[in-house]
């Protein structure tokens, strides 16, 4: 069971009090309908799914209920660091 | 290739065993082939059998990072079952079948194949509701599939608690006599075997670190740990680093990987006759030929390719499994391990052409893979071999991620009211 | 007490007598003693049958690496239980331990043909034979293999015993209470550190317990630590697994030790997160790999010299050594010592310290140099050896009844391994030592690498001059597993050492390896010409050890393995006698049969009193969130498929909430209590998603909307009055509210009271009925709920389940998110444009709608279906075809989502997805049942009572 910085509640907590919500900074287009079916499905479904560094939601679920960000190596599963909702990727 | 039988085996002993040949020979790398398969698990295994027996394709690599038969095929729970809703799963997962069935006559090579039932139980209406729409789509699909009782379940699988008061109280199952489980490591030794006796060169430990691409984007060959390796037709079938081997092809994907757990216990004398899977309580559990039962986790909710899971996960599959069987409380977990299982967004695998020329891909299997090894095998073969999808293969192309015509087995279980 | 038991120099001095049987023998023992050394005290040295061959088979070790004591013990009533080592398994007053895996004793078993056909089960022979005729795998084969395999029964009757679990957490975890665990125990808590130490055995000391030199530096020290309100000392606990961040998983056993367990825990699973972990393991020795190795009485040296010292046992009268290592010597000498007769000390090299030959000189023992043990003869027990000179020169044979192995050691990395911490090999150890940390954990002690006590070689097979492929030489013993096995798995080119193991089988017994997997790699090493690097190394998985599935499930049993959520009405619903159905989390009422009534009588009455009079329905389960803010509209016109800006306050709608893929997710009716206020609904079981996807855009796709989300579903009770005669039931009881159909009409919602408790007044209809649902605040539920009972009294009011509500909603074509819809189904499809707001710019799901196959014809649309005969009710999720005369496989285009006898109609309904269905209205479609009986049914619109929806108005 991982443990996870909120940023929001600046705390290290266990794994479940989180949910995972994936991968970050994919955010919903302005106009959807102005898409094409391709750009639509890359929204949709394209992820990065790298093997190293990946740039990841989570959601203090049960804490504080935010959403907010991290980078996680998915090889280590180590937590490099987290930000919150809204911030630059990092 | 030495024909494996009793009498082989027989008058091998009396020369103490001296003569046996390598099952498969540790190829090196030639410079060119005419088809190279990415991944060494029983799919690629597989896919490199059926090119060269069915299609006379036998100058064929398969190109494998670690050791053979070592990713998923050698960490699942070895279920086999056909049973699935939709038509395009049906005849996919039934083609799979029907290949296990007599597949260990067809490589020399006793894969295990058991068919002793995989029983689905239903905890409420839902469940009873969605097990009859399966088992109606299975029969008119021609895949043995029916209903039984409570008493009739227990009957077939004695140690099921049928007390009505239990929390997940059985209302009944679904049973497919013809599903059951087969030995998951001999299927890749099988192929690997027989594919290297029609000549297909099997290089372990031997990382694909490239994929090189013409002028025309068509495919020309990999890079690897050990060269070049030309090649006009690839087929990738790396199960959770497939995302990882088309982002060299340029190529980004549907796909997520997540940490698969799964566990044994001791072995006991045996006191567990079939498969039973509740989707419901999320366990599904057997006992192997050697004793053990064999049970299988939850994913963990987030991407990884550490093949190493979490306690609260194992927690949760255990205390389901004593829900429904609570003799086995005292049964001791022996080993717990995970694998990375590759999941597209409708959980139905990806298996056909790509959009680069001469580059296939059999991926996205999630946690069902292993049951679909022949079938899958078979037809990432012909696909590579024509150029063009078998009819049963056709719809699990990437377009319909694109156009909405998903496959989606999990969402038609779903629950909510 | 018996000729084994050595009095002098042992910790068990002066302890209790303690009677136990074994396979229902009567035997005493002294309490501290495991069952293997009373067992040996008591001159039985055969104590299991072997995996595969079923040999008979005495203790290898004395710990946690014995692969072949094992034993089955019942303490009664259900709690059975197999496979247990019985050198960890305390003897208590009654102890009733059996052995396994023969028949029809342990003396004799007939299993042991398997022994004598050996020749013919090498590794993998499985995979080369049993395929002719192929009938013959299931009925014949594979049922005799699963007979001939597994160990012991399996236990039968569910278990009475409950488990115990907690997480705790402290600063320095240290595994292992051994010297070197003590040591770092003693150094952390000086520091005021909170420190946990845990061993598996029931007494700490580890190494220590056999050392007399140590023992009084181990009394002082536990001592201590005990005296230390910052050490928690935990004994009889082990740590099975280490998981990310520092997260021990352990099990401490507290009453299998107790010749009455009572009512308290069996076992306590403690889940641990430590900033700082201390491995201190210890290291296993290895057994030598030697023609005989396994008979009983051949067992590692170090085990013998914790029998000796630990529990005053001799394993023998007449001992003989085969060492490659200093260590046994020491161990030899100590037995000598005490007084056990040394028959031999035979070591494979040339050369040894002068200091051991010195003292083997002093104490009188022959010592054979250069030269090894290549037979053992006795069967049940070791009777002598015979030995030879390496080059296979100069063979005799000894009598002795005890033969010691002294291979080396193998550091216990396994929890290190787990944390994927890095292994380096060590040519001095022959083993894997551990390198770089992947955690804030370190390892001390003989774990680490860190341990004086002499040198060694490390060969794979000892030499002999016998023909190897004659041999059986034991690399792992429970699971039979021989040098010439590893052989020839190499041989037909397994050279990965994943590849050997599971060719062979080697380290996958229930010993996980502890003793065989470093000898297997040395004899691949030798076959192969290659280092041992070079093989590789299994990767240890957790458990250490077998753990107790009951202990990993801990608490979550019975009634707290998924709590059941239950309404504040369900007490009275199980009083009127309410049959319940599991739905999501929740318990809801199904029907309330009267007596001698079935599911369908009492359905069908339920039915008409809605229809006909008044019916009451618990809906307090359904999903209720607060939406406020002043975007709340904005909001949920984005969220939802309809528009939602213009909707006034008071007024209730109809909510249909789509996936970004485009499928129907959950639906709901929620109102507008104010301008910046809705009160929403959802699905019962659609309720956290919901609110988790709305909380998803909400915080990271519309951050700058003004809006709060809170979840309200267990704050009301819901109470659903639905029936011509609903007003009048509810009406003496209303305040504040203008009941009448002009000032409160369908589709509004008022506050007021009722009963005198504050509600929020929907009237609303699932039914197509005019209906009312009182939401109050749920701690006031069943008092309305009984106060609006009683006043239906006099209307004949009738409680209903969730099976009439069923009924009366297909009669009127309403959809169930989940069994009409699937996952798969768009609004257009369900038959429900009219919800679809095409004048929205956007909503959730909207652009998916447009998507090719969303579009195309031929999709599966929600219909009506009506049986031709009227008296067949359809099964749920039966296949529709259009040609019931073709073959199989046939062509479907849909199926039944929904099927009824509605008692309202007298005939049956159903409603169905069917490909094309709004062009297929009229036309008959075929349902071929699993009697093999076709049912014909008409395709209609989903809608069979009071199309113009006159009743709602009462």
């Amino acid at each position: 069971m991982i443990l996870i910085h909120c940023p929001y509640c600046d705390d290290i907590r266990p794994e479940l009090e989180f949910a995972y919500a994936g991968e970050a900074h994919i955010a919903r287009p302005a106009d959807p309908s102005a898409l094409s079916d391709a750009e639509w499905e890359k929204y949709l479904f394209i992820r990065a799914n790298p093997r190293g560094r990946h740039n990841e939601r989570w959601r203090h679920v049960h804490g504080c209920g935010r959403f907010f960000n991290a980078v996680r190596d998915t090889v280590t599963d180590k937590f490099e660091l987290t930000y919150k909702a809204g911030e630059p990727r990092k | 290739m030495t024909r494996f039988s009793a009498f082989s085996l027989f008058a091998k002993a009396l020369g103490g065993h001296q003569s046996w040949p390598e099952l498969w020979p540790d190829a090196q790398p030639k410079a060119e082939y005419d088809a190279i398969i990415v991944g060494a698990g029983g799919h690629g295994l597989g896919a490199a059998y059926y090119l060269a027996k069915k299609y006379g394709i036998t100058n064929v690599a398969v190109i494998e990072k670690g050791w053979l038969g070592g990713g998923n095929t050698g960490r699942n729970t070895t279920i086999v079952r056909s049973n699935y809703l939709y038509d395009e799963s049906a005849h996919l997962y039934d083609h799979a079948v029907k290949l296990w069935d007599g597949l260990s006559q067809e490589l020399n090579f006793n894969v295990m194949y058991s068919k002793r039932g995989v029983m689905m139980l239903a905890h409420n209406v839902h469940d009873v509701q969605s097990f009859q729409r399966h088992i109606h789509a299975n029969r008119l699909n021609g895949v043995d599939n029916e209903w039984l009782t409570p008493e009739e379940a227990k009957e077939y699988c004695p140690p099921l608690d049928l007390n009505p008061n239990a929390r997940y109280p059985i209302m009944g199952a679904a049973l497919q006599r013809r599903g059951g489980t087969a030995r998951h490591d001999s299927v890749a030794w099988g192929y690997a075997r027989a594919a290297a006796a029609l000549g297909v060169d099997i290089i372990q430990n031997c990382a694909v670190t490239g994929i090189r691409r013409g002028a025309d984007g068509a495919i020309e060959g990999v890079e690897t740990e050990r060269g070049f390796i030309k090649s006009k037709k690839v087929g990738v079938s790396a199960a959770g680093n497939t995302s990882v081997i088309m982002q060299m092809a340029g190529l980004e994907f549907p796909l997520e990987s997540y940490p698969l757990q799964a566990l044994v216990s001791e072995p006991v004398k045996p006191v567990f006759p079939c498969v039973v899977m509740s989707n419901t309580v999320h366990a599904y559990i057997s006992q192997s030929d050697k004793g053990e039962l064999v049970i299988g986790a939850g994913t963990d909710q987030y991407v990884s390719y550490s093949q190493r899971g979490a306690l609260h996960i194992v927690e949760h599959t255990v205390a389901a499994i004593c829900e429904i069987f609570p003799m086995f409380r005292r049964m001791r977990m022996l080993r717990n391990w995970g694998g990375i299982v590759d999941v597209t967004p409708d959980r139905s695998p990806i298996l056909g052409k790509t959009p680069v020329k001469g580059l296939y891909v059999n991926c996205g299997w999630g946690t069902g893979g292993f049951k679909a090894t022949p079938g899958a095998g078979d037809l990432l073969a012909y696909t590579m071999a024509k150029d063009e999808p078998h009819w049963i293969n056709a719809p699990y192309n990437l377009d319909r991620f694109r156009n909405g015509r998903l496959i989606d087995e999990a969402a038609a279980a779903a629950v909510a009211h | 007490m018996s000729a084994h038991r050595i009095a002098n120099a042992c910790r068990l001095n002066g302890a209790a007598t303690v009677n136990f049987t074994f396979d229902g023998k009567p035997y005493q023992g002294k309490a501290g003693d495991s069952l293997a050394s009373a067992l040996l005290a008591n001159g039985v040295v055969l104590m299991g049958r072997s995996f595969k061959y079923h040999r008979p088979r005495g203790l290898l070790g004395a710990g946690a690496e014995e692969p072949n004591a094992l034993v089955s013990v019942d303490r009664g009533g259900g709690r059975f239980t197999p496979n247990l080592r019985a050198t960890a398994v305390e003897i208590h007053e009654g102890l009733d331990a059996r052995s396994q895996n023969r028949w029809p004793s342990l003396e004799t078993d007939f299993g042991s043909i398997n022994d004598r056909l050996g020749r013919f089960f090498p590794a993998g022979f499985y995979n080369k034979t049993f395929m002719w005729p192929r009938s013959f795998w299931e009925k014949l084969y594979e049922p005799s293999i699963r007979r001939m395999a597994g160990l012991g029964d399996a236990p039968s009757d569910p278990d009475p015993d409950v488990y115990d679990a907690t997480y705790a957490h402290c600063d320095v975890l240290i595994v292992g209470a051994g010297p070197a665990g003590i040591d770092a125990a003693l150094a952390a808590s000086a520091s005021k550190k909170k420190v946990f130490l845990i061993d598996e055995q029931d007494e700490l000391g580890g190494g220590a317990l056999a050392d007399p030199a140590l023992w009084g530096w181990l009394a002082e020290s536990l001592k201590d630590l005990a005296r230390l309100p910052n050490v928690t000392l935990l004994p009889r606990t082990t740590a099975f697994g280490y998981y990310h961040d520092n997260f021990i998983g352990a099990v401490e056993r507290l009453t299998d030790h107790l010749p009455d367990p009572g009512h308290q825990a069996r076992e306590k699973l403690w889940r641990i997160r430590a900033g700082e972990v201390v491995l201190a393991q210890g290291a296993i020795e290895r057994p030598l790999v030697f023609e005989g190795n396994d008979v009983p009485g051949v067992m590692l040296a170090g085990a013998a010299r914790t029998y000796l010292h630990r529990f005053g046992v001799a394993v023998g009268s007449r001992v003989a050594l085969m060492a490659t290592h200093d260590s046994g010597w020491k161990d030899l000498f100590a037995l000598a010592r005490a007084g056990v007769g040394v028959a031999v000390i035979v070591d494979l090299r040339e050369s040894v310290d002068p200091a051991l030959l010195a003292e083997a000189a002093e104490l009188g023992l022959r010592v054979e140099l250069g030269s090894a043990v290549i037979g053992v003869s006795g069967r049940l027990a070791v009777t002598g050896i015979e030995i030879a000179r390496a080059d296979g020169s100069g063979r005799h044979k000894l009598a002795c009844d005890a033969v010691l192995m002294a291979g080396g050691w193998t550091p216990s990395v396994h929890l290190w391994s787990h944390s994927l911490g890095k292994l380096e090999w060590s040519e001095e150890w022959g083993a894997y030592l551990p390198g770089k940390a992947n955690e804030n954990v370190r390892c001390v002690g003989a774990c680490g690498g860190n341990w004086s006590f002499g040198s060694g070689v490390h060969v794979g097979q000892l030499p002999t001059p016998k023909n190897p492929a004659l041999l059986k030489a034991f690399v792992d013993f429970q699971n039979d597993v021989t040098a010439k096995d590893i052989a020839l798995a190499i041989r037909e080119g397994m050279k990965s050492v994943e590849h050997i193991k599971r060719y062979t089988t080697n380290g996958m017994a229930t010993d996980q390896g502890k003793t065989s997997n470093l000898n297997a790699l040395q004899l691949a090493s030798s076959a192969l010409d290659r280092p041992v690097q070079a093989i590789g190394l299994t990767t240890f998985r957790p458990p250490y050890t077998p753990q107790t599935f009951g202990a990993l499930a801990g608490h979550a049993k019975d009634a707290l393995f998924q709590p059941t959520r239950k309404s504040p009405i369900d007490s009275w619903a199980e009083a009127q006698g309410a049959v319940f159905e599991p739905v999501a989390q929740w318990r809801r009422a199904r029907y309330f049969p009267r007596t001698g009534e079935d599911m369908h009588a009492a359905v069908n009455r339920e039915c008409l009193a809605v229809r006909e009079g008044v019916g009451i329905f618990d809906a307090s389960t359904l999903g209720k969130i607060e939406v406020v803010g002043p975007d709340a509209a904005e909001f949920l016109n984005r969220m939802y498929t309809n528009p939602w800006k213009q909707l006034e306050p008071g007024r209730c709608r109809y909510g249909l909430l789509l996936r970004e893929d485009g499928f129907i997710t959950d639906d709901g009716v929620s109102a507008r209590m104010a301008p910046d206020r809705f009160h929403l609904t959802t699905t019962t079981g659609g309720a956290a998603r919901v609110l988790n996807m709305m909380e998803d855009y909400l915080q990271t796709e519309w951050p700058d909307l003004n809006v709060w989300l809170t979840s309200t579903t267990e704050q009301y009770a819901v109470i659903a009055l639905q029936g011509p005669k609903t007003r009048e039931v509810i009406a003496p009881l209303v305040e504040g509210i203008d009941l009448s159909s002009d000032a409160f009409p369908h589709m509004a919602v008022r506050e007021g009271t009722i009963c005198g408790v504050p509600t929020r007044l929907f009237r609303v209809s699932f039914t197509g009925e005019l209906g009312f649902e009182i939401n109050v605040p749920a701690a006031y539920g069943l008092h309305v709920w009984k106060q609006v009972w009683e006043a239906g009294q006099a209307h004949g009011i009738t409680p209903y389940g969730t099976e009439t509500m069923h009924v009366l909603r297909a009669e009127k074509g309403f959809i169930i998110v989940g069994q009409d819809t699937d996952g798969t189904v768009t609004p257009y499809d369900a038959g429900l444009d009219w919800a679809v707001g095409k004048k929205k710019p956007d909503f959730v799901g909207k652009r998916s709608l447009a998507r090719p196959d969303i579009v195309a014809s031929g999709r599966k649309q929600l219909v009506g279906l009506l049986t031709d005969d009227p008296n067949e009710v359809l099964i749920e999720g039966a296949q529709i075809v259009a040609d019931p005369k073709q073959a199989i496989p046939m062509t479907m285009i849909g199926h039944v989502t929904s099927s009824y006898w509605s008692a309202t109609l007298g005939r049956s309904i159903a409603m169905a997805l069917v490909a094309g269905g709004f062009d297929r209205m009229g036309e008959t479609l075929h349902i071929p049942s699993a009697s093999g009986k076709t049912h014909t049914a008409k395709v209609v619109k989903p809608m069979f009572y009071d199309a113009e929806g006159s009743r709602l108005n009462g």
